[in-house]
């Protein structure tokens, strides 16, 4: 097993009923760099990802072939424990998720479950973490509110926190900043830059622009196949595939 | 075309205030609504009209058929949206429209094949009470089956439109499937659940063959579960033939036609307005 | 420490997904008993006699005939309610999805309103009924049945029939209502296609309902032996007839109300396994 690399797919082949989502791919995460995968709709970005955390594993009629390693280990494996699994990789989607809760409890609510509930130890960790993206000068003062009265920009970045929260080893996230205006857009972007000395970032993205911002690594899918993997400056300065090429001159969409 | 639209709006409010109309005879006579209300003396030939024991009866019939309803029906909704394999929701769905389906007076019927001499012959013994069986319970058990297809299928489109993103996230957060449901999901449609349930009282309150087949007939304010009960519906529907035979009867099953109508529609548009905005929410 | 509360976890969970089970299997049970008794009291007494004759002697009291009044009164019924039914609620329905497709805030109270009248139970309608018939001097009578069930239903045909009209995109409508021939007739196929499964549903349902109710016919229609030659006389229906037969004291008559309930389940269960097999036939269908 390579140190240096955080998640190996090997293979991985998944259908959802007849359709052939994922079409034998095969690809290497690197450990504490923002890899992203990158390609237009349809492609199977989303599904690659959540099948990293075995989030697909709530599609009903869905079959896997195929091996996925965390650390050297399967995760597919009869014996692991899938919340366990979970827990390691934090996911932010595409429209912010808040919980049902207030701002405080969102945060406070990873570290629930796993049981710690000294509450000056709570409170002392939503603070650090709400620090962390940015949003304590904001919200400090009204903690209890719900979450939902936050704006887009500050509910995205309070699912970051959130996800922090647990101590994760990686970030997934699909397509975080999709559906921010430009400024949190950017601020969440500044933000991974920050987090890779420390975890492994899984980005999804069909915007070219951010790939070329914040890209160490990148994964090229079209039609549920990887067409090319590497290091962005070889991805983007030298591609050798015809349809990379053609989807960095942005011939397709 | 418009005047189908029309002619449907204006039917309530012409029924609405026909009942009222003819209501008023009693409401302008010698008793006061907090009389007619909360009286419990029902002697028609004296023109004593106390409608206590039948809003009573009514008011726990419904509430205990939707305590024996909402448990399963929740625990059902949960099942049926995020454990079960596809094939066994779709064994469900002729299972509920076939209990949707069933006219009324055939759970009347089983009823009195079936229920009555349960609670007669094996409960009531359990708890050493002698009853014919045509009880408030048994009521209440006919009318629990009768709402659960409807408040289920409320409970499941209210389940179904959660957004997946929210249940990832909390698996995401290290929370079993379970919890997920427990804390998030639960938490962010409770008004949704208490709605269906608000709607299942309104069809529960309203019933009338199914119970007036089972539930006892007797004009008293029922004070167990094992006595016999006499719902608004019920009062209704027995009576109707004798109503012109004395004076202010009529009104007085007009009133109660009122009653039922006027709560029913209360327990509607509050549930179902709350049902619209969290769906608009979600 | 944390081995005890993993345990707690999994077992909460545990408990509950067999109570989950048990919440569906006694669903499916009760649904089963009630069809079960229903047929095993109604099927041995179902003969060509009891549904091709009508009660001899008086339907309370009369050993001899069957339930074809019944049968007849209430298929009359149900079928005169429906029609009527149909004819207000489609040109509402289609006015609620067309004209007013642009004014959502309009919609919404609209489908609320529908919604909340849906909810209204039968009796109330009998009993709003009864007290025009004594008003106008009325007897009861097939067409005051008609009339007030189809009062009751129209609720529940309009709301099905929108659940259909309303996934119909805008642009469907505005292709059927201008432009040149062959587009009109092209869009109004596609239109049709998608809506009159659903359609031809919500009808089957209605029916279904108007068949089956009690309270509103036991106002409005009165009960007789014979089946009715016009809109004016009394009819007997299925529903009453096991309801007031079924207390009888003599054996044959108590034999006719376990028939009338048995072909009155089998009416519903056609209609239900129909009503979902439309549906399912056609959904895979869908075009845009």
């Amino acid at each position: 097993m390579n140190l240096q690399e955080k998640i190996v797919v090997r293979d991985l082949n998944l259908r959802i009923g007849n359709q052939h989502i994922l079409k034998n791919v095969s690809c290497i995460i690197p450990q504490k760099k923002i890899t992203v995968i990158l390609g237009p709709s349809g492609c199977g970005k989303t599904t690659l990802l959540k099948s990293m955390n075995r989030l697909t594993d709530l599609y009903s009629n869905v079959k896997i072939t195929g091996n996925i390693y965390l650390n050297g280990q399967d995760i597919y494996h009869r014996d692991l424990d899938v919340t366990d699994l979970r827990k390691k990789m934090g996911l932010m989607s595409q429209r912010p998720s808040p919980l049902p809760m207030s701002i405080f409890d969102n945060i406070a609510y990873g570290l629930k479950i796993s049981g710690r509930k000294k509450k000056r130890y709570m409170k002392l960790r939503v603070e650090y973490y709400l620090k962390l993206v940015n949003l304590w000068e904001e919200v400090n003062d009204r903690l209890n509110a719900p979450a939902s009265s936050l704006s887009i920009g500050q509910q995205q970045r309070l699912c970051l926190a959130r996800g922090m929260a647990v101590d994760p080893e990686l970030i997934l996230a699909d397509e975080p900043t999709s559906a921010l205006d430009p400024i949190s857009s950017q601020s969440i972007e500044k933000k991974f830059i920050e987090l890779k000395d420390n975890l492994t970032i899984v980005l999804v993205t069909h915007t070219l622009r951010q790939a070329r911002r914040i890209a160490d690594n990148v994964i090229f899918m079209y039609l549920g196949e990887i067409i090319e993997q590497g290091p962005a400056c070889e991805f983007f300065d030298s591609p050798r595939h015809e349809l990379t090429k053609g989807f960095l001159k942005g011939s397709f969409n | 075309m418009i005047i189908a639209l029309t002619l449907i709006i204006i039917t309530p409010i012409v029924v609405f205030f026909s009942l009222y109309a003819k209501s008023s005879l009693l409401l302008d006579g010698n008793a006061s609504l907090f009389e007619l209300l909360f009286s419990s003396s029902w002697q028609p030939s004296e023109g004593k009209f106390g409608f206590l024991p039948f809003i009573a009866s009514s008011v726990f019939i419904t509430i205990l058929s939707v305590i024996i309803a909402a448990p399963v029906c929740l625990l059902a909704a949960i099942y049926l949206t995020q454990y079960a394999h596809p094939w066994f929701v779709k064994l469900m769905y002729p299972v509920t429209d076939i209990l949707a389906g069933i006219p009324s007076v055939i759970y009347g019927v089983w009823g009195i094949l079936i229920v009555v001499p349960f609670i007669s012959d094996i409960v009531a013994p359990f708890f050493n009470v002698q009853t014919t069986g045509y009880t408030l319970i048994t009521g209440a058990i006919v009318l629990s089956i009768m709402i659960i297809p409807f408040i289920l299928n409320i409970l499941i489109e209210i389940f179904r439109n959660v957004p997946v993103e929210l249940t990832e996230a909390g698996l995401s957060l290290g929370a079993t499937r379970w919890q997920v449901i427990k804390h998030i999901v639960i938490r962010k449609i409770k008004p949704g659940i208490i709605s269906a349930f608000g709607l299942g009282v309104a069809r529960a309150f309203g019933e009338t063959i199914a119970v007036l087949m089972v539930a006892g007939n007797v004009i008293k304010i029922p004070d167990s579960l094992f006595s016999a009960s006499y719902p608004l519906p019920a009062l209704i529907a027995n009576n109707y033939g004798e109503m012109m035979s004395i004076p202010m009867y009529d009104s007085a099953l007009m009133f109660a036609a009122l009653l039922l109508f006027v709560t029913i529609l209360i327990f509607n548009l509050l549930s179902r307005m709350t049902i619209y905005r969290l769906e608009k929410q979600l | 420490m944390w081995r005890i509360k993993y345990f707690g976890k999994k077992a909460e969970e545990q408990v509950f997904k067999v109570l989950m089970r048990l919440a569906c299997v006694s669903v499916i049970f009760a649904m089963g008993m009630i069809v079960f008794t229903i047929l095993k009291k109604g099927l041995p007494v179902l003969s060509w006699e009891i549904i091709s004759q009508v009660p001899k002697g008086g339907f309370y009291f009369g050993g001899e005939g069957g339930i074809l009044n019944a049968i007849i009164g209430s298929l009359y019924l149900a079928f005169g309610a429906t029609i009527l039914a149909f004819l207000i609620s489609l040109p509402a329905a289609l006015y609620l999805n067309i004209h007013l497709k642009k004014r959502k805030k309009i919609q919404d109270i609209i489908r609320l309103f529908i919604d909340v009248l849906w909810g209204i139970p039968s009796v109330v309608y009998g009993a709003f009924a009864f007290g025009i018939m004594i008003y106008l001097g009325i007897r009861t009578s097939l067409l005051a049945g008609i009339i007030t069930v189809a009062i009751f239903i129209i609720p529940i045909m309009v709301r099905g029939m929108d659940e259909v009209l309303k996934t119909v995109p805008i642009t469907l409508y505005e292709a059927g209502l201008s432009l040149g021939s062959t587009r009109y007739e092209l869009s109004y196929k596609i239109f049709f296609r998608q809506c009159i499964p659903g359609i031809v549903t919500a009808i089957l349902l209605s029916f279904g309902r108007a068949i089956g109710d009690a309270a509103a016919v036991l106002f409005t229609t009165g009960f007789t032996d014979s089946i009715p030659t016009s809109l004016t006389q009394p009819v007997a229906t299925l529903p009453l007839s096991i309801f007031f037969q079924l207390s009888s004291p003599i054996p044959e008559v108590q034999e006719r109300a376990y028939a009338a309930a048995t072909v009155l389940i089998i009416i519903v269960l056609i209609i239900s396994i129909s009503g979902r097999l439309i549906l399912r036939s056609y959904k895979p269908n869908r075009m845009e």
